[in-house]
C-alpha cells in the first residue's frame, strides 16, 4: 500500500465516520437550493397596482386591461386623481402605480405622444427596479399592439419609460441567478471550512506532528487530507446542478462538461483556501471561525451572488475582485445562463487559475513553516 | 563508547530571536542504549527533540539520528526513526487495526507485512478481541501501548519518546517499560523524556536539561553518586531548582 494511498483512506474514513457531519454535508446543499429557489426571490408576483385614471377611455381601459392580465399585477384601486397618491403609498397599500394622462385616447388618435407615469415603492430597490422593468414592459407591449393594428399610420406614442429589456433570463427567475451563486457558497463551506477543520484537528489532537515526523511529505500530508473533501464538494456539486435542474428548471445552456471543470478548478480553489487558513490558526475554533468570517461572508455579500456588484459604492467594487466566489459566478453565470464557453470565458478562468495558484503555494508554504 | 552510535549531537543550538533554546549540546547515544532525557518544562527538551527528528532546523551546531545529517538528510531521519509524541497520537474514530495499517501504509510497509505485524502486534498486547473497536473505546494503559507499538511498527533504529506515560498508572507504566527494554534489546535505541524520576532509574543512561543547556549526564547510579543523593528525583532537584536544592541542604 502506498503511504499516500493509506492516508487518502484514513480521511475517508474520518468522513465516512463521523456520520451527523456527513449527513448535513449532504443535505444542507439541497435545503439551500430548495431554500434560495422558493424563499429568497427577487423576482415579484403580486404587485399591488394603484390606477390613477382621470378621465376614462377606450385607450385607457386598454392599457389596464393588460396590467390586469399579466399575473405579476393586481390593481387595488382606480383612483380620479393623483391626490392621495402618497398615502397610499405611505399605508403601505400599493406597491405601483400607473397614472394615466388626460385626454388619453384623442392625444393617441392624434399621433402625439400620451402620457404614463408610472410610480414604483423603491423601498428595496432591487424590487423596485424590477417592478419598474416589468411595467415598462406592459405598457411596450400595449405600444406595439397599437401600431400593429394601424400600420402606415404615423407611429403612434405612448410615452415610454426608458427602455430596458431582461436579457438571458426574460422571466426573471431568481433562482437561475442564485444557483452558480450558490455553488460557491457550498463549496466554500464543504472544501474550505472542513478541510480546514480537519487539518486544524490534526493539529490540535497532536497527530500532526506525527504526521510530520513520518515519511510522508508536507505536499503529501495536504493532498491526503484535501482530496476527500475534493470529492464530497464535486458531490455536493452534481447533487446542487441536480436538484436545480429537477426542481427549478434551471437552464444548462453552455457545456455541461465546461461548467463542471470549472467547478473543480472552484473546489481546489476553496481548498487552498482552506489549507491556508488551517496553517495560520491554532485551532479547530479559530479555524472555523477564520472561514466562516473570512470566506462565506465575503462569498455571499461580495461575489455579487446576492447584490449586484454593479449597485455597490465605487470603492467597493475593485474589492470584489477579490473574492474568488466571484469570478466563479461569473463564469458559472455565463455557461449556464448565457450558454457561452471558454472564447468568452477564459479571462475570468485565467483569474481563477491564477489565484488558485497563488493560494496553493502560499498554502503549502505556510504549512512547511509550520513546522517548527 | 565502543557501540556504534544512534544519536549524536555536537554543540547543537537552537536560537528563537534573542533566546536560546537549545544552548550547544554535545552528546552520543549508542544503538540500543535506553537514553532518559530530563528537564524541568521550558528546560529545551521538546525543542531538541524537534531537531533531532528533523522537524525543525538547527541554528548551528552538528547532529546525525541514525547515521543521518540532521540539516541534509530530514527524509532518511524520518525513515528510520519512530515518534511517538506526548499528546495521544493514535485516531480515535478509527480501529487499532486501521490505526495500525494506515501508519504502516505510511512508513511503507507493503500489504503482506502490514498483516503480519498488525496479527502479531495485536496478540502480544492482547487486543485481538478489540482490534475492530474504535480506539476511543480502548483504557488509556492500551491506547499508550498501542501507539508505543505503532511507533515501532517499522522497526526504527531509533525511538524517540516523548513524555510517553503521561496520566498513566503505574502498573501500566511499569509494563510500558518492559515493552521499551523489549525495544532495546532488539537493537532499537530509545530516547525517550519523562517526567518521572523513577522512569529515569530505569534508563541506561541520562541527561538532564537546564536552560537549554546539557547540566549533567551519566549513569542513574554515577549522578547519584556525583551529588551525593539516594534518588534521581533529589539529582534532578539540586540541577534543576538549584534553590531549592539548597533549602534541601541546609
Amino acid at each position: 500500500m502506498s503511504p499516500l494511498r493509506g492516508f487518502v483512506l484514513k480521511e475517508f474514513r474520518h468522513i465516512l465516520r463521523d456520520r451527523q457531519t456527513l449527513v448535513i454535508l449532504l443535505l444542507l446543499p439541497l435545503a439551500q437550493v430548495v431554500l434560495f429557489g422558493f424563499a429568497l426571490r427577487t423576482d415579484v408576483r403580486g404587485v399591488r397596482l394603484l390606477v390613477v385614471d382621470p378621465v376614462p377611455d377606450a385607450a385607457t381601459l386598454a392599457l389596464r386591461g393588460r396590467f390586469e392580465a399579466t399575473d405579476v399585477f393586481r390593481v387595488v384601486r382606480v383612483l380620479p386623481t393623483t391626490d392621495d397618491l402618497a398615502g397610499w403609498f405611505r399605508r403601505g397599500e400599493a406597491d405601483q402605480a400607473l397614472v394615466m394622462g388626460p385626454r388619453f385616447a384623442q392625444t393617441l388618435a392624434r399621433g402625439e405622444g400620451a402620457q404614463v407615469l408610472v410610480v414604483t415603492d423603491a423601498t428595496d430597490p432591487n424590487t423596485g427596479s424590477t417592478m419598474q422593468a416589468y411595467a415598462a414592459a406592459v405598457v411596450q407591449g400595449y405600444e406595439r399592439e397599437l401600431r400593429a393594428a394601424r400600420p402606415g399610420t404615423p407611429a403612434p406614442g405612448v410615452e415610454i419609460v426608458p427602455e430596458t429589456r431582461m436579457r438571458f433570463n426574460p422571466t426573471l427567475e431568481s433562482v437561475n441567478l442564485f444557483i452558480p451563486g450558490l455553488i460557491a457558497l457550498v463549496l466554500t463551506v464543504v472544501s474550505a471550512l472542513m478541510s480546514a477543520i480537519s487539518l486544524s484537528r490534526e493539529k490540535e489532537r497532536g497527530t500532526m506532528e506525527v504526521l510530520l515526523v513520518s515519511p510522508l511529505r508536507p505536499w503529501q500530508i495536504i493532498v491526503g487530507k484535501v482530496l476527500p473533501y475534493l470529492a464530497l464538494g464535486f458531490g455536493n456539486v452534481l447533487s446542487v446542478l441536480g436538484a436545480a435542474w429537477l426542481v427549478f428548471r434551471v437552464p444548462f445552456r453552455g457545456s455541461v462538461l465546461l461548467l463542471l471543470a470549472e467547478c473543480l478548478l472552484f473546489i481546489v480553489t476553496s481548498l487552498a483556501l482552506g489549507v491556508l487558513i488551517a496553517a495560520r490558526t491554532g485551532s479547530q475554533r479559530t479555524a472555523m471561525m477564520g472561514a466562516l468570517m473570512g470566506l462565506m461572508l465575503p462569498t455571499t455579500i461580495l461575489s455579487g451572488m446576492i447584490f449586484p456588484i454593479s449597485s455597490m459604492p465605487a470603492w467597493l467594487q475593485p474589492v470584489t475582485h477579490l473574492v474568488p466566489g466571484k469570478w466563479f459566478i461569473l463564469i458559472s453565470r455565463g455557461i449556464m445562463l448565457k450558454g457561452v464557453g471558454l472564447e468568452h470565458l477564459w479571462r475570468e478562468t485565467l483569474v481563477l487559475a491564477v489565484m488558485t495558484l497563488l493560494l496553493l503555494v502560499a498554502a503549502v508554504r505556510s504549512f512547511d513553516v509550520r513546522l517548527d | 563508547m565502543s557501540a556504534p552510535v544512534a544519536v549524536e549531537a555536537y554543540e547543537l543550538t537552537r536560537r528563537f530571536g534573542d533566546f536560546t533554546a537549545v544552548d550547544a549540546i554535545t552528546f552520543q547515544v549508542a544503538e540500543g542504549e535506553v537514553f532518559g532525557f530530563l528537564g524541568a518544562n521550558g528546560a529545551g527538551k521538546t525543542t531538541a527533540i524537534r531537531m533531532l527528528t528533523g522537524l525543525l532546523a538547527p541554528t548551528s551546531g552538528r547532529a546525525r539520528v541514525a547515521g543521518h545529517d540532521v540539516y541534509t538528510e530530514t527524509e532518511e531521519i524520518k525513515r528510520s526513526i519512530g515518534y511517538m509524541s506526548q499528546r495521544f497520537s493514535l485516531y480515535e474514530d478509527l480501529t487499532a487495526r486501521e490505526n495500525i495499517r494506515l501508519y504502516g501504509g505510511i512508513y511503507g510497509l507493503t500489504d503482506a507485512q502490514v498483516r503480519a505485524r498488525t496479527a502479531e502486534l495485536l496478540r502480544r498486547l492482547g487486543l485481538e478481541p478489540y482490534a475492530d473497536a474504535p480506539v476511543r473505546s480502548l483504557p488509556l494503559g492500551w491506547k499508550q501501548k498501542l501507539a508505543f507499538s505503532v511507533a515501532m511498527i517499522h522497526e526504527p533504529r531509533v525511538v524517540f519518546l516523548d513524555e510517553p506515560t503521561g496520566g498513566v498508572d503505574p502498573i501500566t507504566r511499569r509494563q510500558f517499560w518492559e515493552m521499551i527494554y523489549d525495544a532495546a534489546e532488539g537493537g532499537t535505541t530509545v530516547f525517550v523524556t519523562t517526567h518521572y524520576m523513577d522512569e529515569a532509574e530505569y534508563c541506561d543512561r541520562v541527561s538532564i536539561m537546564v536552560d537549554g543547556r546539557i547540566a549533567a549526564l551519566g549513569t542513574p547510579r554515577e549522578l547519584k553518586e556525583r551529588f551525593g543523593v539516594e534518588s534521581m528525583d533529589e539529582v534532578f532537584v539540586r540541577l534543576a531548582r538549584p534553590e531549592a536544592g539548597a533549602e534541601d541542604a541546609s
